[in-house]
């Protein structure tokens, strides 16, 4: 499941640009992320900047959310 | 009272530069608008390094002084061996103040006749009998509904409306440049300089760069192919290390961080009661990453083609579609040009830019320029020199 720091994002919108399935919603100060509709293929995880948003899965953990 | 009025001719989702040219063209043809921003403000965060040329911005707008922080005529080039390449541009460019700016531009969208309205977030579109008739969504903690004959989607990055919409706006990770920018005081810069630092180094698949707002003030700035940072290093930390490396002592006055969508262009932008424009079309330039004018010339095409075709005929796809057709007679050539050497330069490694500014070095200096510059750049690649040639001397 992605995880989210949500004390460190700055609502950029970068994830919501690359996420397949269109599940992540980025208001002005929040962010959510509809986990029944996700997929859990990283790409929001790997694009974020500052590393807000991470794989819990430790089977999928990617190095880059590791 | 936008509250009170609940059909609008069009509905403009996103107040960046884009949405709010649409608005000003869209209102000067005398259609009603309603132009809708979900931040606090017009114009912040600007997420942004907010280089613009002159002549792109004479396109639409006298440049005002107050929108310029600095005036920029010369380029620096650092490749990863720390080799440094200058030179005159043939155009000036600026660094604009967004914050002015963009007020500015929704300003003129204002006073045009636009009804403009912030905190207004919207997460759903109203759709029957798969044409687009208006909009869902909050407006400070309230919810509100609104129809039009056309609404469109200037969401940026994100571009949400369009997928609500059925049209894929999806960007690939590998046309993802994912970016974070300081602007930083207490440094001393040649402020009518553009630095760019080249190198897997500082910034994979991307560029960093320094963009004066004066002598001792500028975006500092980098983003990196979504295709790196899938290796693990995010962005920040290839800024952190940069500015401890060439700038230890800068005061950091905003930290933004944003995505930049350097994909081809949408292949379809107009349905049946929707336009897409800016970032949300995917107009970015995908070899600078420049937005501003490419967003705010798609505003322009479609404001032009709405007002046509809700004179004659209605906002069907297909009398749309002229906005589609202009974007690519006027830009999109170019766009897709610029696709392609983007497809390439992304993947040089450093030993390729160390020879490219080695090539460029040996230029005399009054023979370089962008154009040079990129034709050494693609000698590896002949089959590119034409795209480069095309897009720089407009054959």
């Amino acid at each position: 499941m992605i995880e989210i720091a949500e004390n460190k994002c700055d609502f950029c919108g970068c994830c919501v640009g690359v996420c397949p399935v269109n599940c992540i919603e980025v208001m002005e100060a929040d962010i959510r992320i509809e986990h029944e509709i996700c997929i859990d293929c990283d790409i929001c995880v790997y694009v974020c900047p500052i590393e807000v948003l991470s794989q819990t899965d430790s089977k999928k953990s990617s190095s880059a959310a590791a | 009272m936008w509250k009170d009025q609940k059909k609008f001719d069009c509905i403009v989702v996103g107040g960046g530069p884009a949405g709010s040219t649409f608005a000003r063209v869209a209102a000067e043809g005398g259609l009603s608008v309603l132009l809708l921003e979900k931040d606090r403000d017009i114009g912040v965060p600007v997420r942004c390094g907010e280089a613009v040329s002159d002549a792109g911005l004479r396109i639409f707008h006298e440049p005002n002084p107050r929108w310029i922080a600095s005036t920029i005529n010369r380029i620096k080039l650092v490749a990863p061996n720390e080799t440094v390449v200058e030179f005159d541009l043939h155009q000036k460019g600026y660094i604009l103040d967004r914050r002015i700016f963009d007020y500015d531009l929704a300003e003129f969208a204002s006073a045009a006749g636009a009804q403009i309205v912030t905190k207004a977030y919207i997460d759903g579109l109203i759709i029957e009998d798969d044409k687009v008739v208006g909009v869902r969504g909050t407006h400070v903690g309230e919810r509100f509904e609104k129809r039009a004959k056309i609404v469109v989607g200037a969401d940026g990055v994100e571009s949400r409306v369009g997928r609500w919409a059925g049209l894929n706006t999806t960007v690939k990770l590998k046309d993802m440049e994912c970016g974070i920018q300081k602007t930083v005081t207490g440094i001393d810069v040649n402020e009518h300089m553009f630095d760019f630092y080249l190198s897997r180094k500082w910034a994979p698949g991307g560029y960093l760069w320094v963009f004066p707002k004066g002598k001792h003030k500028a975006n500092i700035g980098l983003a990196i192919s979504g295709y790196y940072a899938k290796d693990g290093k995010a962005a920040h930390k290839f800024l952190d290390e940069f500015m401890a490396w060439k700038y230890p002592n800068a005061s950091v006055l905003t930290t933004v961080v944003g995505g930049v969508p350097v994909a081809k262009t949408v292949k379809q932008m107009v349905m049946d009661g929707l336009m897409l424009i800016g970032d949300a079309a995917r107009t970015v330039n995908p070899v600078t990453g420049g937005g501003i004018i490419p967003g705010m010339r798609s505003g322009l095409l479609a404001a032009e083609t709405a007002v046509k075709s809700l004179n004659n005929g209605g906002p069907t796809r297909k009398n749309l579609t002229p906005y589609e057709k202009a974007w690519h007679k006027i830009g999109g050539k170019n766009h897709e040009r610029f696709y392609r050497i983007k497809e390439t330069i992304f993947r040089f490694t450093d030993d390729d830019l160390n020879r490219i500014a080695d090539g460029i070095a040996n230029v005399p200096e009054d023979g370089r320029s962008l154009l040079k510059l990129f034709t050494i750049a693609a000698s590896k690649k002949p089959s590119l020199l034409i795209d480069v040639a095309r897009v720089f001397t407009g054959i």
